[in-house]
């Protein structure tokens, strides 16, 4: 096992990756009550795509199958894992991203049975035609759930304005039709392709010996067969640098509009250190260019453009990446328009040194309060690792970034012409 | 477990749990008054207005700037009901300068900071500035419409007004918007002059820090002038005659099924634990007789579920189905509710659901504002529950207790948003 010292953070992290492949970390939370585990696998909604393990045909799946075999597999002959999981006081969840699916408990006692039921469930497919047709009508209640909701319609909606091709500007559940088709083969082969443990990750944070658990994850894994090792094999169109749709207009029944203004990446294939660096950087600048201490913001937000509901962000996996600005508002062309244009203005100023500083402060101190949250540190690890990544080089990255490297960003990822897209919630008369 | 100790500083009754767990330190400062309909809207605007700047930091991007220099302290206020106390929220958390290559002192600028936007407020002529008001009032009046635009939010809200008609607890977190009309910056000035003079302040602090140099910080820059806190009675729940039915028509895919029911019991009653295993095994966890019986059992919703309004006496249902699928998802809920009232659950269930619940409690805690949060129960209902009470009270719950408790439920109001072609 190894062991990894952060002397600032004052945290140790541990780690193995056991013969079958999986990776297991471990950071122990000394005081901590809970106790909080994930392990995920590399598999979300956009690997739709892929030659499944020991056959050679690519095959196209049902848009929302990562998130129903999600849903799936909580059920075993012997009915519903909740129920083991609640017996041992623990709360157990799942979720499903676009490029996860990760299974998750949290406990303040009993831990090792709790992680054996984790393991042991997550590596158990259990299916049936019945049981697959009955999941059916709760997700579909999800996805109208999600119809219902405009923020989520303006960001998937924003989404398809940006790609052409990738598969992230599909709904993560799918659609009611989509799963409909969806039968308990396709999960088998789903399950058989992308959760190996050589494709998965476990983490667990918390009041936990690293020795004494990571011995008893070992044994629990060599206890089971598993086939030879495969990475899979997964396939995505090719996707035009330029964004799809410039604006999208989309009409709902809803009182206050919204608008989302998103820019796509242009290299979406970093990784590693260089992924981490860029990541901080594009959100350090757009901290500094919409963030509540900047003059942008207090203009906007004077001129009745937006509300406190506005907000910004950017992310990036492997193959994708884009920024996100906007919120509610009462003039959501408008405020499309002016995003645009402070975005083309900045560009144009001289660079603020000050607010850089004041900004990199502000994120190093947001860095620290993450570092309370157990939820955080599992999830943003396992992202980080699948990318290369590692989630603590996010302070001494933050300290490499200077006004420069800054400027190189703001001048490389804010193209207003060719990549950027809005995406408009327009009120209709409902009455 | 931890002390908590407690003392009276400038009339904030300052409790103080340190605790080497946390990277940062969290001061929550709870501001109580009764609630009621000529403050509700003033009270819910003020927190953003106190944002917008202070004496020391003249307009919002100062007190941000000043924010970011603290290291992203993180400031917030809002305003909740709990019962028909009325609690305006201002938190800020700091970073333990301990983890930082830089040793500023974090702390004491973080009360500084609070002090300032709290009892500093940017005035002009014994009023809030115009422009920022009417801005706020603005952001205000939009986030008001905002509601409902979210269904589940929206449902609840509705729910709430046609079940509590007549009692305060009726009256939207948000305020009205008509309200808005007649508020002024003098006038909103009056309802902060007024709140801080009345309101019961309870300070909370967690981290890792020193109980004499946070009550030295408390003393020296959180100085409450003629604070005297009014006393005052919230109503008690009324007894619905017959249940009632309320159902409204919108253009959504997905109808939303609020049930509300009285309880009969509120935090400090005998019977409150008992509720909250009630409550768990009912509709409050992914074992409960709901989640498995309105979603695994009959996959009639994604989810199905209940809470406990703890110091108002109410029980709330919410679930998504179908436009369709009312009369089925009502009976298959109403066969739960009697079964719990029936004690038609077993010993295992019991046990289970307390497992769960002391799981519950013990990561609450392990959070600063959840630990603040059960602390504050208690200074609510003027009894003290500490957090390691919480578990050895349900420990101690009875399947008698559980089956005493139901018995006291009692069903008030449906509220039904449904889909157009739906229903009728």
């Amino acid at each position: 096992m190894e062991q990894v010292a952060f002397g600032q953070l004052q945290e140790t992290l541990y780690k193995k990756k056991l013969a079958n492949g999986l990776d297991v970390f471990i950071l122990p939370k000394p005081g901590f009550n809970k106790t909080y585990a994930t392990f995920t696998t590399k598999y979300g909604s956009v690997d739709n795509e892929f030659v499944p393990l020991g056959e050679n045909e690519r095959v196209k799946v049902p848009d929302g199958i990562a998130h129903f075999l999600e849903h799936k597999m909580f059920e075993d002959e012997n009915g519903d894992v909740f129920q083991d999981f609640s017996r041992q006081g623990a709360s157990a969840n799942a979720f499903t991203s676009f490029t996860r699916t990760a299974y998750l408990f949290s406990s303040t006692s009993n831990v090792e049975t709790n992680l054996e039921t984790l393991l042991n469930f997550v590596q158990y497919p259990y299916f049936t035609d019945e049981t697959v047709e009955k999941e059916k009508g709760i997700i579909e209640q999800e996805i109208s759930m999600y119809e219902d909701n405009p923020d989520w319609q303006n960001f998937f909606g924003l989404l398809q304005a940006m790609y052409h091709n990738h598969p992230v500007k599909t709904d993560i559940a799918g659609t009611a039709e989509s799963i409909g088709r969806i039968t308990k083969n396709d999960l088998y082969m789903c399950y058989r392709t992308f959760y190996h443990p050589a494709n998965m990750t476990m983490f667990i944070v918390g009041n936990v010996e690293p020795e004494k658990v990571m011995n008893f994850i070992e044994l629990n894994q060599n206890e089971k067969e598993f086939p030879e090792a495969e990475s899979p094999q997964r396939f995505f169109s090719d996707e035009p640098e330029q964004v799809s749709e410039k604006m999208k207009t989309i009409p709902m029944p809803v009182k206050v509009g919204k608008t989302l203004v998103g820019i796509k990446e242009s290299e979406p294939d970093k990784q590693g250190r260089e992924l981490l660096k860029h990541e901080l950087s594009v959100q350090l600048l757009l901290e500094m260019i919409f963030g509540q201490s900047s003059k942008n913001y207090q203009d906007l937000f004077s001129s009745g453009l937006i509300d406190d509901s506005f907000s910004f962000d950017y992310t990036a996996e492997k193959g994708f990446g884009f920024t996100v600005i906007g919120g509610d508002s009462s003039e959501p062309e408008s405020l499309a328009g002016k995003i645009t244009a402070l975005i083309e203005e900045f560009k144009k100023l001289p660079f603020d040194e000050e607010s850089f500083r004041r900004i990199r402060k502000k994120k190093i101190g947001f860095f620290l309060r993450a570092m309370n949250s157990p939820e955080y540190i599992a999830n943003q690890f396992t992202r980080y690792y699948f990318n290369g990544m590692h989630l603590f080089d996010v302070i001494p990255v933050l300290e490499e970034l200077t006004p420069e490297s800054l400027q190189s960003t703001l001048q490389t990822h804010f193209d207003t012409e060719a990549r950027l897209s809005a995406c408009i919630i327009k009120p209709e008369d409902s009455e | 477990m931890i002390g908590l100790d407690n003392v009276t500083i400038n009339s904030i009754n300052t409790h103080i749990m340190p605790v080497k767990t946390f990277k940062t330190t969290t001061f929550v400062l709870q501001v109580r008054t009764k609630l009621s309909r000529d403050t509700v809207t003033g009270r819910a605007l003020l927190p953003s207005v106190l944002e917008r700047g202070t004496e020391h930091f003249p307009g919002r991007q100062y007190i941000q700037g000043a924010l970011e220099e603290l290291y992203g302290a993180h400031l917030t206020a809002d305003v909740v009901k709990k019962g028909e106390h009325h609690v305006i929220t201002f938190r800020i958390e700091v970073a333990n300068e301990k983890f930082l290559s830089d040793n500023t002192p974090l702390t004491g600028r973080a009360v500084q900071l609070l002090a300032s936007v709290l009892l500093y407020p940017l005035t002009e002529n014994g009023s809030f500035p115009a422009d920022a008001v009417e801005e706020e009032k603005r952001s205000h009046r939009q986030k008001i419409a905002g509601i409902y635009d979210d269904k589940m939010r929206y449902a609840g809200m509705r729910l709430n007004e046609e079940m509590c008609r007549g009692e305060a607890y009726a009256l939207p977190i948000l305020g009205f918007e008509e309200d808005l009309d007649t508020i002024t910056g003098a006038s909103l000035y009056e309802v902060y002059k007024q709140t801080l003079r009345e309101a019961a302040l309870d300070l909370y602090v967690v981290g890792d820090v020193e109980e004499e140099e946070i009550k030295n910080f408390v003393e020296q820059y959180l100085q409450v002038k003629n604070n005297e806190p009014a006393s005052y009675r919230t109503e008690d729940a009324k007894e619905p005659d017959k249940p009632r039915l309320v159902k409204e028509e919108q253009q959504i895919q997905q109808a939303k099924l609020h049930i509300g029911y009285r309880t009969g019991t509120k935090f400090g009653d005998k019977d409150y634990f008992a509720l909250q295993v009630f409550n768990s095994l009912f509709g409050g966890s992914p074992h409960s007789k709901l989640f498995v019986n309105v979603r695994e059992k009959a996959s009639l919703a994604y989810y199905a579920a209940s809470r406990v309004e703890s110091h108002k006496g109410l029980l709330l249902v919410l679930s998504g189905i179908e436009s369709d699928k009312y009369e089925e998802a009502v009976k298959i809920i109403d066969k739960q509710m009697e079964d719990m009232k029936a004690g038609n659950f077993t010993e295992e269930d019991i046990s289970q659901t307390k497992a769960v619940l002391k799981n519950q409690i013990l990561e609450t805690i392990d959070v600063p504002r959840g630990r603040i949060e059960l602390e504050y129960h208690g200074a609510i209902a003027g009894r003290r529950i500490g957090a390691e009470d919480w578990v050895k009270e349900i420990e101690q719950v009875t399947r008698e207790d559980v089956v005493r408790a139901a018995s006291k439920i009692v069903k008030d109001t449906t509220y039904f948003l449904y889909g157009k072609g739906g229903d009728e």
